[in-house]
């Protein structure tokens, strides 16, 4: 699993990220961000691209685990 | 939540948003001017003595509301978080020449959005170098342009700005005479203190919950597709425009707009600088209150730019007026480009960038 870490990216950093590396076409990522928005929007994008989410949260960081 | 849901919680603010704009202009505010953040950050600036043109000149409750709404919603949801030290200074810079553009053009992205729908067809040169400057911008987003990382900081850095907008508020409200008013011009007019600052709290507020962004909404679409934030932008054109058509505030025409002007090149020119500054800051005007009201620092210190860059295009008559552009507005929106193009690959093309 490709583990990202987007803590303190604004967005659209954090799913400019996320789309640089599923380019590669793994069947995992993880990605961490600590703000609302960046977690939104890298859920929606990853949703998109048929991805399955799982958020897990753990102080202000927020680990979302994409699976396909 | 799931996206119908979101999807109609965005379309009913942005539709909220757009018939509260309209209302502002019936209850005073200058024509096409419900809300501008530009305008009203420029009104302050004049307000505070930063800049001495005397049409442009009030303490405008909207933005101290915008602010205060979006920290209350985000205090309530649990978001509110004081967080900086992505390039300040560099923010700092970018907002300057954000509004540089933004006075160039008489209006911020969101006014671009009121003066179309109120049939100012001069805002259709300003949309297509705003689209222009936002591709701009993700030109460079798409090669790694990044301000950096953010940090969580102590509260008063979260704190600063919303403390001082309501200390301006208490001021407007018990010792009015300590500001400058202007008594006539686009600063004379304005809706009443207490509907404008209300107005402001739920616009604030829904940008908050919807993240609204007018930079977003094209810049989304471009970059991923994604339409949500760019449909908020279409409802609030779509409500301002029957908001308009009912009152009777719809005027279609390129000649004798209110608080606008012809050169269709100028027009364009200002908004594409907007357009690309603000597509390197994250954000519209709009959306650095509602971020500063959320504790960012940097949004604050991004709108303590804009407010700079509005008191030196007074200052140094870089702004346009009804008759056009200056010369020297030219001038600076030449170099403010040429500024934010350094800026962009400073912040793209760094050895250490690479991730």
């Amino acid at each position: 699993m490709k583990k990202l870490d987007a803590r303190g990216l604004s967005c659209p950093e954090p799913v400019v990220m996320i789309r640089k590396a599923m380019q590669s076409g793994e069947d995992a990522y993880e990605m961490v961000v600590d703000n609302h928005a960046a977690k939104e929007n890298v859920t929606r994008y990853a949703e998109h691209q048929g991805y399955t989410v799982t958020v897990s949260e753990e102080g202000s960081d927020v680990t979302l685990t994409m699976r396909k | 939540m799931n996206e119908k849901k979101e999807m109609r919680l965005t379309v009913a603010a942005g539709l909220l948003i757009g018939a509260a704009a309209v209302a502002l202009v019936l209850f005073g505010n200058p024509a096409n001017m419900g809300f501008c953040i530009a305008c009203f950050l420029r009104d302050m600036a004049g307000s505070l003595g930063l800049h001495s043109a005397a049409a442009v000149q009030y303490m405008r409750p909207e933005i101290i509301g915008l602010v205060l709404g979006s920290m209350i919603l985000a205090l309530v949801r649990h978001e509110w978080a004081p967080k900086g030290g992505s390039a300040p200074m560099t923010r700092f810079v970018l907002g300057f020449f954000v509004m540089i553009g933004c006075l160039m053009f008489l209006g911020c992205p969101f006014r671009m959005i009121l003066r179309l729908a109120g049939g100012d067809g001069n805002a259709l040169f300003g949309l297509a170098g705003f689209v222009a400057g936002i591709l701009c911008g993700v030109f460079f987003l798409n090669r790694g342009y990044t301000l950096r990382r953010t940090y969580r900081l102590p509260t008063t850095e979260g704190a600063a700005l919303p403390t001082i907008l309501i200390a301006f508020l208490v001021i407007l409200a018990a010792v009015p005479s300590l500001l400058r008013f202007s008594t006539e011009g686009p600063g004379s007019k304005h809706a009443p203190l207490l509907i404008s600052l209300a107005a402001g709290l739920l616009v604030g507020a829904l940008a908050q919950r919807t993240r609204l962004c007018m930079v977003g909404g094209i810049r989304d679409f471009v970059l991923f597709r994604e339409k949500r934030l760019l449909i908020a932008f279409v409802a609030i054109f779509a409500a301002a425009f029957v908001g308009n058509l009912i009152t009777g505030n719809f005027n279609p025409g390129f000649a004798g707009q209110p608080i606008a002007h012809t050169d269709g090149l100028w027009n364009a020119l200002g908004m594409m600088l907007a357009g690309f500054g603000c597509v390197l800051l994250g954000g519209c005007p709009l959306r650095q209150l509602v971020l500063a009201g959320e504790g960012s620092a940097d949004s604050a210190v991004t709108v303590l730019g804009l407010m700079a860059g509005a008191a030196c295009a007074h200052n140094f008559g870089l702004a346009s007026s009804g008759e056009g552009p200056t010369a020297a507005g030219r001038v600076a929106v030449v170099i403010g480009l040429v500024a934010v193009t350094l800026i962009a690959c400073f912040n793209t093309f760094r050895k250490d960038n690479a991730k």
